[in-house]
């Protein structure tokens, strides 16, 4: 099947079942987007697929061939995303596994809404679990994020 | 200092974040290039004054290590760009140590912050703990058992450095001094990087002055993370993203109920399944390779199993509730007393009962279980994120007949590690070595999360009954405290060091040293350790996420006989000067204690010394269509001195997190001998809109370090129950908390 990642085409050889998960970590050997649930219970393997935040582990691959897949690796260059300066400079991460999602999920957010309420990020970041309970710097920097983007005029 | 509520968002004089460490940085090349070769030899025995958990400290009190010279080569490597290669001999597992150690390092190196990279050191004697004479993170253990090792360390490169200089400048190293990565002298100066090859060459120092805390630059000071950029951008290497030259993926098929032994596999199925390479016989199971992790867990779900699944298929947690209910009854093997207890109740006017009890539970760390191994000619390697690195490498090196040395451990990011990563049998190394040698193929071993939920090595189920009687002023004269559950230590190699009359300390700590017992004329803390084909391990924070929750809410519970504000009940039985009381008050303080709360909000508090540390928090709650919600905690800790004020107000909230998770939530339950929960719709975690305002203080303070990885956790269920108490007048004496 043909898949299009971070704007490279990608040919693989995969049963239509597999989900687009294990495509991208075992077969495109894209490891940003994390295994930790299956069920779409945690949201660690968060991708976008033309835009929208997708739960890549219960995505049958075959069913987004031809679609834009955006992972982590392809969020912006260099690591500057908003999302990224924020989280940096509020300094989230703890053990860091689940937050190529939570990055993944609070950009496709900001696009939908530059300037999120603790409502919206609530709802929206409720999908990601964070054992390390980074929760509240998250929050913090959804909050930041959205104010480097209207500083940057960054277009998630 | 860092008393005054944070925003994060908004620290002023955090320090900029220096380029991303790049895990795959050349680390063979940096350490052939390296300075600092020599043998070095410090004199005179390292005096570490610290901490060490109840148990531990006697077990080390038999076998306390030789104090072991300092080799700095060990930590710190320099490279002619001036780049500071730390490598960190504790595994970094979301706690910070990638960032606090090198800050310690730094302190006394002198270098400039921005050229710090840093790596996983190997496993190998040097990177042992200094109290416990192993290679291993855990016990909130790190910075202190590291402070003045490693100070030291930073100190001897330094002055290695100096002379360096001083000899290329035809001074005295005494005119010299090290300033932000260069040797000065007089209007001259050198870089490291220009100094490594020549300091290499020097002897190390016999003794070396450190500074003075007055003089820290970094120590104390709000430091961001040196892994954030990696771990933003999906670059930083967990164990499930190794990849080796032809590696298979491998998924295990365990005996569903615990203690259970394979009767028949029929993989013919499984073997038909396309990607599907191999499947093999290994004692815990059969495991089914793939090309890829999806084949592995295809022909896993096609194997046909049969199993002989022995006592273990008898169990249920009902089951094991009465027994240990009756158990309760009875007093076990005595773990501290004084006084006779017995005699003080029969006698006492009214005696004051409660039973509390708390449930299984996984830690769940948000990366499943995997480890990568391959055997060769001359060794194995192994590449995972583990938190017990000596154990495994003996463990491996015993069942492969290998020198220990021919076991090399590589150790990657932690997803989390919660205490399940520092296994005492190595269980998913070993199973991973296992099947390696099984089916003669580098393969990488994936746990999914039902095999992490339904995997064992829980947290223990807990029983305690309680008996106490009041005298003048409401103070306790008599206090029985019965605690049943599991031994975590009993069967492992830590048995006989740890385990004394009957007593494993871990089951205990937090009960039978509770500062409460200080002025209690008669009392006895006793100790029933059933067992069960349950396999049982430490959970963050370990015996204190049990104690702290039962102690500190039945003082709640003397505080309502006597009928007294809980926290002036607590005042009045703590030692003024103790750092209970400190962390107590300072909590009050910031919460507002006694104010007026919104309508239909109550606060709870408890105070609780774990690890060394000091912490007390304060929960607002409110009671939602039946449901506990808990809106702000405020957190005063004392751990002593502080190296990275960002990290421990960090950890202060992942402890508070991981514990309302378990206070609100977590629960597993046996039937049938069978876990009935698998994933996290049924063992949730706290979610980010349950979360609540989080305020951390932290005392100022010169006592003695503690840790804070664990501290965080214990005191919030009870805190927690204690609210809701004072909200509904229910006494919940379960965790998880349920009103209904």
């Amino acid at each position: 099947m043909k898949l299009l990642v971070n704007g490279q085409p990608h040919e693989v050889d995969a049963p239509d079942d597999m989900p687009l998960l294990w495509v991208l970590r075992d077969l495109v050997g894209l490891t940003g987007t994390k295994f930790g649930c299956g069920m779409a219970q945690c949201g660690a393997c968060t991708v976008h697929v033309d835009g929208q935040a997708i739960r890549s582990c219960v995505t049958p691959a075959s069913t987004v061939a031809g679609k834009s897949i955006t992972t982590i690796e392809g969020l912006s260059k260099d690591g500057t995303h908003p999302v990224q300066l924020a989280w940096q400079e509020v300094d989230v991460v703890q053990c860091g596994y689940c937050q190529s999602g939570q990055v993944m999920t609070a950009a496709a957010l900001l696009q939908q809404k530059p300037d999120p309420t603790d409502a919206d990020i609530d709802a929206a970041m409720a999908g990601n679990l964070c054992r390390c309970g980074t929760y509240q710097r998250i929050r913090a920097a959804v909050h930041r994020a959205a104010e480097l983007g209207r500083e940057t005029g960054h277009v998630a | 200092m860092w008393r005054d509520p944070v925003n994060v968002s908004n620290v002023s004089g955090v320090a900029e974040t220096p380029a991303s460490p790049n895990p795959s940085l050349e680390a063979e090349g940096l350490r052939r290039r390296a300075f600092l070769r020599n043998s070095a030899i410090a004199s005179g025995a390292l005096v570490i004054a610290c901490f060490v958990p109840v148990a531990l400290r006697r077990a080390m009190a038999e076998a306390t290590p030789a104090a072991k010279p300092i080799p700095p080569n060990a930590f710190v490597h320099i490279a002619p760009d001036n780049t500071v290669t730390i490598l960190l001999k504790h595994s970094e597992m979301g706690q910070g140590v990638w960032t606090s150690i090198p800050m310690v390092i730094a302190e006394e190196l002198g270098c400039n912050w921005k050229d710090v990279r840093v790596e996983h050191a190997p496993t190998a004697p040097d990177y042992v703990h200094t109290t416990y004479g192993m290679q291993m993170t855990g016990g909130s253990t790190s910075t202190w058992e590291s402070f003045d090792q490693l100070r030291t360390a930073g100190a001897m490169a330094r002055e290695m450095l100096i002379a360096a200089g001083a000899a290329k400048f035809g001074a005295k190293p005494a005119d010299c001094r090290a300033e932000n990565g260069y040797v000065v002298h007089g209007s001259r100066k050198l870089s490291y990087g220009e100094l490594a090859a020549a300091a290499a060459t020097l002897p190390a120092p016999a003794n070396v002055t450190l500074k003075e805390p007055k003089d820290w630059v970094l120590i104390g000071k709000p430091m961001r993370r040196l892994d954030s950029k990696a771990k933003v951008t999906g670059k930083a290497e967990f164990g499930i993203d190794v990849k080796r030259p032809n590696m298979t993926v491998a998924l295990v098929a365990r005996s569903p109920v615990f203690g259970g032994k394979l009767r028949h596999v029929d993989a013919s199925k499984a073997k038909a399944i396309a990607g599907v390479v191999d499947v093999v016989e290994i004692p815990s199971g059969v495991a089914v390779l793939g090309k890829h992790f999806w084949a592995a867990k295809l022909g896993r779900d096609a194997l046909v199993l049969e199993w002989e699944e022995g006592a273990g298929a008898a169990l249920s947690t009902a089951g094991l509730r009465d027994d240990y209910r009756k158990l309760a009854a009875t007093p076990g093997a005595t773990a501290k007393a004084a006084g006779d207890v017995d005699a003080a109740l029969k006698n006492a006017p009214a005696v004051i009962e409660a039973d509390y009890e708390v449930p299984f539970l996984a830690h769940a760390p948000m990366e499943p279980l995997n480890c990568t191994v391959e055997i060769g000619k001359d060794g194995c390697d192994i590449w995972t994120g583990t938190q017990f690195q000596t154990v495994d490498q003996k463990t491996v090196s015993t069942l492969l007949g290998l020198k220990p040395e021919q076991v090399r451990i590589h150790t990657t990011f932690l997803g989390g590690g919660f205490g399940r990563r520092a296994n005492p049998a190595s269980d998913f190394i070993v199973e991973a070595v296992q099947v390696a040698k099984a089916a003669n193929k580098p393969v990488k071993v994936v746990w999914t999360r039902e095999d992490d939920i339904r995997g064992g090595y829980y947290r223990p189920m807990w029983v305690s009954r309680f008996r106490a009687a009041l005298g003048e002023h409401g103070k306790p004269v008599a206090w029985s405290h019965t605690i049943v559950g599991q031994s975590i230590i009993e069967g492992s190699p830590f048995a006989a060091a740890m385990i004394k009359d009957g007593v494993d300390g871990t089951s205990v700590e937090g009960a039978a040293d509770s500062p409460y017992l200080v002025g209690i004329p008669s009392y006895r803390v006793d100790l029933h350790s059933p067992k069960s084909p349950v396999t049982v391990q430490w959970w963050r924070s370990v015996g204190h996420s049990h104690t702290a929750f039962v102690v500190e809410s039945f003082i709640d519970e003397l505080a309502t006989a006597a009928r007294q504000d809980p926290l002036e009940y607590r005042r009045t039985l703590l030692p003024v000067d103790s750092r209970e009381r400190r962390a107590l008050d300072l909590a009050a303080e910031k919460f507002g204690w006694g104010k007026p709360l919104p309508q239909g909000h109550a606060a709870g508090l408890a105070v609780h010394q774990s690890f060394g540390s000091y912490v007390a928090q304060i929960a607002e709650v409110s009671v939602d269509d039946g449901k506990v919600r808990v809106h702000r905690v405020v957190c005063a800790i004392d751990c002593g001195t502080v190296v990275n004020p960002l990290t421990v107000e960090a950890q202060m909230q992942s402890g508070i997190v991981f514990g309302l998770s378990a206070a609100l939530h977590g629960e597993l339950t046996l039937k049938n001998g069978r876990v009935e929960q698998s994933n996290f719709h049924d063992y949730p975690p706290l979610r980010l809109p349950e979360t609540p305002r989080l305020e951390v203080h932290i005392v100022p303070s010169t006592d003695k370090m503690g840790g804070c990885g664990e501290p965080g956790t214990p005191p919030i269920a009870p805190a927690v129950a204690n609210a809701v108490f004072a909200l509904t007048g229910k006494r919940l004496r379960q965790l998880p908390l349920r009103l209904a």
